[in-house]
């Protein structure tokens, strides 16, 4: 910030010129103007969605299989269970790993580590998995996983999203931990607790929520990943809970259908989208009803100023 | 928690069991460790398997692959200029037309309607209407893009006398842009945030008006981070593949008319990966879209890498 700027602005254009304040009312105006001006798609697309998707919307839309071209009728019962299979295997992989490695970027990732490198290595990498475009994962898995199998199947497509949902639950794992009061590990320790018992049974326990909270932000991410599915769970039009087989998801049929050029399967697709939007709205709500009512924002509230061991 | 106590104490108490907390606390270390190690393996061996399958078509290739625009798997050309101008063309026009849109929420959320202010219900209102807008999945912008903007796109094509295809870059960049709004917004927000309060008293002080405040000193300190910003939301804008993939059109011919080509069908280097990786026969033909894949990986990387140090070194 340079000095004569104000300078200028007082002496060249003056204090009381009038202009000065219409200008500042008029760029408030245009910042209101343009905010909702970005915000409004945001409207169009849920209203056109819940518009669509309500029309096509029925218990038996829901829970029956999907029909060949021509045939009336059909539902998304497949997808549902496939989406709910594909985010537990990526949950089974992608939770135990990254609420490790957030304990572990938490408790070694001090700046008086002499395993520094490492932590500051896993963190990079972390930052770098969140950036990766959702398709080069996807040939990443493919190569790993299918090409081993010898085909496409559930379990490649929870493996890349696992690998996509890692970031989340490690950021978000690290981020709560840190929230926690020195004082309370410093207390569990002063009892002589050990040292894994004070992570595990004081740590863990006072920010379960915002593990959580991490964890349905992760689901949240991923249920509506169509990209690193392409070519690893691929898509099945029959109704199959087998992890070797491939199997159909939410965002993988709203893809084909809509690409489609019948009219029929535009409509199983919007009434899909309403489905997975509902979910993922719901999972973020939920997230975020988590957040407030966790010990987390008390703890916080509480945080005295003492120093870090 | 009685109970833990009385364990804790007969753990004191016992020498036996004191040796096996000591061998639970190092197999607790070495779990984290390991699960650190797994992590920095992952991301390593991922760009080395990329690069491992990608490499015959880097042999084959050579300077082609960047600068031909050739793209034909039969006669075993793959040049691919036409899906690296795709991508650069796309993510610089949503940039364009995000970022003013992205920078008037970040400002208005910061400055006009801070998070203290709760009760104020627009501020409230944006704030989760971003956060809503960042959780829809893609596939979904793709579709709503499909039915919403190509034929708003269309309409101009045929008021311009352009072949009407409604899907082309153009629609392409406008859902990307819609898309990348609300995270340039959150890293705006966020490194706006940061301006220190004593800077804009300090203007307040001699007498300058909100605007000015606003264009002079918050502006102007924050402006390596919006720049890291915009930086970043680049790098996402060039991996998006599903909502680009439904509105590009998938032409692998670029015309070379600039003023056409915006109205024209194209592909991006994600969208042509998406398109024919499933369906690709032969090894050199795979390689070739891995090797697609390694440049996005590394491309994007570079931006990452890049906005992050950018607003590191802002914040501090």
């Amino acid at each position: 910030m340079k000095l004569h700027t104000f300078r200028e602005v007082v002496v060249r254009k003056g204090i009381g010129n009038k202009w000065r304040v219409v200008r500042d009312r008029c760029f408030k105006y245009l910042l209101f103007i343009l905010s909702f001006l970005g915000i409004s798609p945001l409207v169009l697309i849920i209203g056109y969605i819940v518009v669509k998707g309500l029309s096509s919307m029925s218990l038996r839309f829901l829970f029956s299989l999907p029909v060949p071209v021509g045939e009336k009728g059909g539902g998304i019962a497949n997808a549902i269970v496939g989406t709910g299979i594909l985010v537990f295997v990526a949950s089974f992989f992608s939770v135990p790993l990254g609420v490790l490695g957030g304990i572990y970027l938490n408790e070694y990732g001090g700046y008086s580590n002499r395993k520094r490198w490492l932590t500051y290595c896993t963190r990079l990498s972390v930052e770098m998995l969140q950036g990766i475009p959702s398709i080069v994962i996807g040939i990443v898995v493919w190569m790993w996983v299918v090409l081993g199998m010898g085909h496409f199947s559930a379990l490649a497509g929870g493996i890349a999203l696992g690998i996509m949902m890692l970031p989340t639950v490690v950021k978000s794992t690290e981020e709560t931990l840190r929230l926690v009061p020195p004082s309370i590990r410093e207390g569990a320790l002063a009892l002589g607790v050990p040292y894994y018992r004070v992570v595990l049974r004081v740590l863990i326990p006072a920010s379960k929520s915002g593990i959580l909270t991490g964890i349905l932000l992760g689901i949240a991410r991923i249920a509506g990943e169509t990209a690193p599915l392409l070519f690893t769970a691929f898509g099945n039009p029959y109704f199959s809970t087998d992890i070797t087989e491939p199997i159909n998801s939410l965002p993988l049929l709203i893809f084909n259908y809509a690409t489609s050029p019948y009219e029929e399967w535009h409509r199983i697709a919007w009434g899909a989208s309403l489905v997975l939007i509902g979910f993922v709205f719901l999972l973020s709500l939920s997230a975020r009803f988590f957040v407030s009512r966790g010990t987390i924002k008390k703890l916080s509230v509480n945080k005295s100023g003492n120093s870090k061991v | 928690m009685s109970g833990k106590w009385k364990h804790e104490m007969k753990m004191k108490n016992n020498g036996k069991t004191n040796n096996s907390t000591k061998l639970k606390g190092w197999i607790f270390r070495v779990g984290l460790i390991t699960s650190g190690c797994v992590i920095v393996l992952l991301l390593g061996g991922m760009f080395l398997s990329l690069l491992g399958e990608a490499f015959p078509a880097i042999k084959h290739n050579g300077f082609n692959f960047v600068t031909s625009t050739v793209w034909n798997p039969r006669s075993e050309s793959y040049g691919a200029f036409s899906f690296i101008v795709g991508t650069i063309l796309t993510s610089f026009i949503a940039l364009v037309l995000s970022v003013p849109f992205a920078l008037a929420i970040s400002i208005l959320l910061c400055e006009y309607l801070p998070e203290y202010q709760n009760g104020k219900i627009i501020g409230v209102f944006l704030r989760n209407a971003t956060d809503l807008l960042a959780g829809v999945p893609s596939v979904i912008y793709g579709f709503w893009g499909l039915f919403f903007i190509s034929p708003i796109v269309r309409y101009f094509e045929e008021l311009l006398d352009l072949p009407a295809y409604g899907v082309s870059i153009l629609a392409a960049s406008i859902v990307l842009a819609i898309m990348i709004l609300p995270y340039s917004a959150s890293i705006g927000r966020e490194v706006i945030a940061m301006v220190p309060e004593e800077l804009k008293e300090a203007a307040y002080a001699l007498g300058t008006t909100k605007y000015e405040t606003i264009r002079r000193v918050t502006l102007r300190h924050s402006a390596s981070g919006i720049v890291a910003g915009v930086i970043l939301a680049l790098g996402r804008a060039i991996g998006e593949t599903m909502a680009v993939t439904m509105l590009i059109g998938n032409s692998n011919i670029l015309p070379v008319n600039i003023f056409r080509l915006i109205f024209s069908p194209g592909n991006t280097m994600a969208s042509v990966i998406a398109n024919e990786f499933a369906e690709a026969t032969g090894k050199l033909y795979l390689s070739s879209l891995i090797e697609i894949g390694v440049v996005l990986f590394v491309l994007s990387f570079v931006l990452n890498v890049i906005g992050k140090q950018v607003i590191r070194r802002f914040a501090l």
